[in-house]
């Protein structure tokens, strides 16, 4: 398995060069400099700017040594926050998304597995109809719109919940890691259904039947674990969702995150920033995928077996 | 004995796609989404003449009111007519869906049937290929694009397309792998019959199905990921507006006129509906495995 | 002796969207104590779902039990409540299933399932710890002929062969000392080999024991030695029920007579067809070895491995070999459908391996291929017209004034109803598909066919049908035909000449009664010993040896 996963990284780093390679000619290709908006600023300060960060270099120049510094580690300062480091601001925002993303993730799991599992029990029957059609309201009721419906409901009608803000009142994380989870829970609903369905039907659960065993066993030790193959699988797409997910789950709530430095220093074309959090995502949803490839190799004893006898 | 009339006197069969029809039609559902579908289909391409108001027309003096008699859906901050703006918004969204839509289909089933075709070596390149696509961060390079070259429609229905069609590819993929080694495309091939013709006559038809279905499932998510962008503002720039530009404007003023929230978040949560369950619908209707009985 | 088992006038319908299917309708039997009662009869005969129903193992819906009864030791089976039916499951009546490579959940250890019975007995008594279990599960293992089964336990079931895996099954059905076992097609899913080995094992437990067997299987040669009293099932109805000699000796039932007939059996005596002159095909030292790109290693299997043959015009060559044997990539490789590393195939008197592809398209007209699967078989989305129009327009034999007649001649060729020409291929059954692909194939008027396993996917009188059929089309036709199947005894009734292959390679070759009179290689003699034979009393005698 060590190797396995060793040999999955190696295969990660050209893919990340890409992605730096790319992000940073896109970003280094844009019309207008990161100091263009501010007009008064003088052809003098403007100069000793660009040369602070390196700008008057030849692009290769600046690529090679930004290229050098990524692997150091560091990301560079940031161009709209003087004195800050892009790891600075990372950092900074990171736990917070980590935190969101972690309960957005349990709330997707949790709901979406338990409601998947009790539609695929009994197949066309009002306990599959009713999960399954709130699974659809889910997948057709983004995040975006949620998010402020909820608030619009449980914030300032009921007055329930606080809108905004991250750690500071109890109960200011519900209504975000409900937002940012909801769409996830339908989608893995409606995968674990799917997958439940398929395993059910097979012969193996026939014969655990007529072995004599209870319909918990067959459901928890036969069905579940090829059952939730296709779930597993998607935990990885489903943590990049979840990234891009924090972004608008973040501006709506104004929780000081990852995902709202983003869209902020998008707006801002704060490039180093941009650059910086791109190849941090960019690692992040990599090495989830490898994960969630591992948790699914781990799960089928075949595969298993496979891996073990090439390492 | 003349061959017309022997062929009054056969029998006709129900092909598949006749059988898939009948299917779908017992599926409400998916019948109310079609319908659905169609109708907002005919409002978008009539929407500059049956608009009840003119795109940009403001009533100042009237600001935002609620539903009325004459806006069927109020009117916004500045006084314009919602109904007529969620109009042309859904002319946009949809658009969105369609041509992205277009653009995956068309590379992803190219390169699909190009891999499971050819098979072998080219095609577990190609597909590794696909694998490292798949791990890159796509969303993050979309909003990318659209900050660096600055929010361009074109550019929008390319970013996207280029995201979705890896799905299909894998979908193609895995379908005409299947069928190359099913026995009746072998028999065609015992036969002589070229290349082309074992394509068009055994192997396209034979994928339409599954590409029908994901492609219904496609616009969806397309319009999603567009209503996504628009609402971070980094989608469609006004003074051109969408569904997900309209939801992002209602929710700054939400707690005071909710209906400019409301109502083009249904009107993009319904044709969302429509969509998943005529593809859901299609789904069932188009899976073999359901074709026997 | 009161009975075991006493079904009485069992209904079971399945309500689908196409209406009602009287799946098994007023069917009653018994079993007693220590006997083996054999349920016959094709597919859709309802012989499994009688079964399953008494487990209660059918998916409900679509499928309702609307009448009967199913006494087992006084209690009624079809009437009893879940947690009452848990004892019965696995405890006092086990089963075992038809494909033994599905039957087993892929994702636990083979040992945790031989012990779920133990452990999770529903009685709380006769519950047994893990390690007890254990080493009950590694005994009956060893009884089942599992080697090295101590160390197999923790193995999985995709470490098994095929065979192996019906062992395992059988030892997890034996586990709890059942009083009853029903084997729903145990051997149909194995080779012959195979199939002798599980079937005389079955019997020799089921003699140990004393435990009394249901034996479901479509193959009357199957059950011939292990039965004491068989029951003929057609369309979910009864047809005839007796001791074993009583149905094979002297039965009155008119569809057990064509059942019974419809087992070939020895061979159609007939002139030798094979003419004089050069042979048509020729193929010398082929190899044929195919590239594995799905695993993270390329592999190479060696599917066909210097294989030379002739086949003379006129003649049947019958080529048999277990599955795996590369019986029919050789066919393929004949027909250069799969490209071929080595060697030559010369199809009257022209290398075909030298043709470029192009060069090859007027040689496929005078050679075709039916195939195994006649679902598969057949594009499914084209009418009975289209599939027979295409070859002959596409070589020029028809035109578009006269196709509709040539397709319409090809029909009555192999017995299709004209009326069904704009019908498609889901909208018959499995023999008429085969006769269509059949149409197909001698569309073009070929010389040389191949038939790849063309009846094996049939029902056993559909079969005769069909093999009369394509006799029938030798003849007409003056045909020359390569028969592949794994099935020796429809080989042995309608080849001419027999080859046999095993790993990629020739074992031995020889006109058909010579070869099974005097079978050389130790391989062919083990091959025609596991045969089944359609005779109670020589099968007995063959199983007790």
């Amino acid at each position: 398995m060590f190797r396995f996963a060793l040999g999955r990284l190696l295969q990660a780093i050209p893919v990340l060069l890409v992605v730096i390679t790319m992000t940073f000619m896109l970003v280094h290709s844009a019309p207008g400099g990161p100091f263009s908006a501010d007009k008064a600023v003088p052809a003098e300060v403007l100069e000793a700017l660009e040369a602070q960060y390196n700008l008057d270099q030849p692009l290769w120049q600046q690529y090679i040594s930004y290229l050098g510094d990524v692997v150091q580690g560091d990301m560079g300062p940031s161009f709209k926050y003087p004195g800050r480091s892009v790891n600075e601001l990372i950092y900074s925002g990171l736990g917070t998304t980590a935190e969101l993303g972690f309960y957005a993730m349990l709330v997707a799991i949790f709901i979406g597995v338990i409601a998947g599992v009790t539609a695929s029990m009994r197949p066309n029957t009002m306990q599959d109809y009713v999960p399954m059609t709130a699974a659809m309201i889910g997948i057709c009721m983004p995040s975006f719109l949620l998010g402020p419906l909820l608030v619009l409901v449980f914030g300032i009608h009921l007055e329930w919940l606080p809108v905004s803000g991250w750690n500071q009142i109890p109960g200011d994380k519900i209504l975000p890691a409900i937002t940012l989870g909801t769409g996830y829970a339908a989608y893995i609903a409606r995968l674990s259904r799917g997958g439940m369905l398929e395993v059910l039907s097979q012969d193996y659960i026939r014969t655990a039947r007529a072995k004599g065993l209870s319909e918990f066993l067959i459901i928890g030790k036969h069905a579940l674990r090829g059952g939730l193959i296709p779930v597993v699988a998607f935990l990885g797409p489903a943590f990049a969702g979840l990234l891009g997910g924090s972004f608008v789950v973040e501006t709506i709530y104004q929780i000081p995150g990852l995902g709202r430095f983003y869209v902020q220093a998008a707006f801002n074309r704060d490039y180093t920033m941009i650059l910086g959090t791109t190849v941090f995502f960019a690692t992040l949803i990599i090495l989830f995928n490898l994960l969630s490839d591992m948790l699914a190799v781990w799960l089928n004893p075949k595969l298993r077996q496979q891996v073990r006898g090439e390492g | 004995m003349n061959s017309n009339s022997i062929d009054a006197t056969a029998e006709k069969g129900t092909s598949l796609w006749e059988d898939a029809w009948i299917k779908l039609r017992k599926n409400r559902l998916a019948l109310i989404g079609l319908g659905l579908l169609i109708f907002l289909c005919v409002v978008s391409l009539l929407t500059p003449w049956i608009a009840p108001y003119g795109y940009e027309e403001q009533d100042l003096l009237m600001g935002a009111t609620p539903p009325s008699a004459e806006h069927w859906l109020g009117t916004d901050i500045f006084g314009r007519d919602m109904l007529t703006r969620i109009m042309w918004g859904g002319r946009v969204s949809l658009m969105v869906g369609f041509i992205a839509t277009a653009v995956a289909l068309a590379i992803g089933v190219i390169y699909g049937a190009v891999a499971g075709y050819v098979g072998g070596r080219v095609d577990a390149v190609m597909m590794r290929l696909v694998d490292i696509l798949y791990a890159l961060p796509f969303m993050i390079f979309i909003i990318l694009l659209m900050v660096v070259f600055g929010r361009n429609l074109l550019l929008l229905f390319f970013a996207i397309g280029a995201v979705e069609w890896l799905t299909m590819a894998r979908i193609v993929r895995g379908q005409v792998m299947s069928l190359r080694k099913q026995e009746f495309v072998e028999a065609a091939h015992s036969l002589g019959l070229s290349q082309w013709i074992i394509i068009r006559r055994h192997i396209i038809p034979n994928t339409l199905g599954p590409v029908i279905v994901y492609t219904t499932l496609t616009i969806p998510s397309v319009m999603l990921l567009e209503a996504f962008l628009s609402f971070l503002g980094l989608g469609i720039q006004p003074p051109q507006s969408s569904w997900g530009l309209l939801i992002n404007y209602g929710v700054e003023t939400m707690e005071e006129y909710p209906w400019l929230l409301i109502f083009p978040g249904i009107a993009l949560s319904l044709t969302l509906f429509a969509l998943n369950f005529l593809g859901d619908g299609l789904r069932d209707a188009l899976d073999p495995r359901t074709a026997k009985d | 002796m009161a009975a075991l088992l006493d079904v009485k006038n069992l209904k079971v319908h399945f309500h689908t969207r196409n209406g009602l299917v009287k799946a098994v309708d007023d069917v009653s039997f018994s079993v007693n104590p220590g006997e083996t009662l054999a349920i016959v009869g094709e597919s859709g005969s309802g012989k499994s779902v009688t079964c399953y129903s008494l487990l209660d193992l059918l998916p409900k819906p679509p499928a309702k039990i609307e009448g009967g009864t199913a006494m087992f030791d006084g209690e009624d089976l079809l009437t009893c409540n879940k947690d009452r039916m848990r004892h019965f499951r696995g405890n006092d009546i086990a089963m075992i299933f038809q494909d033994p490579m599905t039957s087993l959940n892929p994702n636990l250890t083979v040992g945790e399932q031989l012990i779920e019975p133990l452990i999770y007995h529903p009685d709380k008594e006769r519950r047994q710890d893990r390690a007890t279990a254990k080493l009950r599960a590694i005994e009956l293992l060893n009884e089942v002929g599992i080697v090295d089964s101590e160390r197999r336990f923790d193995s999985y079931p995709h470490e098994f062969s095929g065979g192996m895996r019906q062992r395992v099954m059988i030892a997890m059905a034996l586990i709890n000392e059942p009083r009853l076992l029903i084997c729903d097609e145990p051997t149909t899913a194995l080779d012959v080999t195979i199939q002798a080995q599980i079937l005389e094992l079955i019997k020799k437990l089921q003699q140990s024991r004393d435990v009394a067997v249901i034996f479901i299987s479509h193959d009357l040669g199957v059950v011939a030695g292990i039965a004491d009293k068989i029951l003929v099932m057609c369309n979910g109805v009864a047809m005839e029920s007796g001791t074993t000699d009583n149905i094979f000796y002297k039965t009155k039932d008119d569809y057990t007579k064509r059942l019974l007939s419809a087992i070939p059996e020895g061979a159609k005596t007939m002139k030798n067809r094979a003419q004089a002159g050069s042979p048509l095909v020729e193929a010398k030292n082929i190899r044929t070895w195919f590239k594995d790109f799905s695993g993270s290693k390329t592999i190479t299997v060696k599917a066909v491995d210097d294989m030379s043959l002739t086949i003379k015009r006129g003649e049947i060559l019958g080529l048999v070999g277990e599955s795996g044997s590369g019986k029919s990539t050789l066919g393929r490789s004949i027909l250069q459908l799969v490209p071929t590393q080595e060697g030559t195939v010369t199809f009257d008197g022209t290398d075909l391996t030298s043709l470029s592809p192009k060069q090859m398209v007027p040689w496929r007209r005078r050679m075709q291929m039916i195939f195994q699967d006649p679902y598969a078989s057949l594009n499914p989305r084209m009418t009975v017209f289209e599939t027979l129009a295409e070859p002959l327009l596409y070589h020029g034999i028809a035109n578009k004034h006269n196709v509709t007649e040539q397709v319409q001649a090809l029909m009555d060729d192999v017995g299709l109803a004209r009326a069904h020409m704009r019908k498609y291929p889901h909208e018959f059954s499995g023999g008429q598909r085969q006769r269509i692909a059949i149409g197909r194939a001698i569309a073009t008027k070929p010389e040389l066919i191949i038939a790849d396993e063309p009846v094996s996917a049939l029902d056993v009188t559909i079969q005769a049908q069909i093999l009369d059929l394509i006799l029938n089309l030798v003849e007409r036709h003056n045909l020359t035909m390569m028969f592949i199947s794994h099935d020796l005894s429809v080989v042995r009734y309608i080849s001419d000449r027999v080859m046999v292959m095993h790993h990629g390679v020739l074992v031995e070759q020889g006109n058909t009664e010579t070869l099974w009179a005097k079978p050389k290689k130790a391989y062919t003699k083990n091959l025609l010993k596991a045969i089944p034979l359609a005779d109670p009393k020589s099968e007995r005698t063959r199983l007790s040896n």
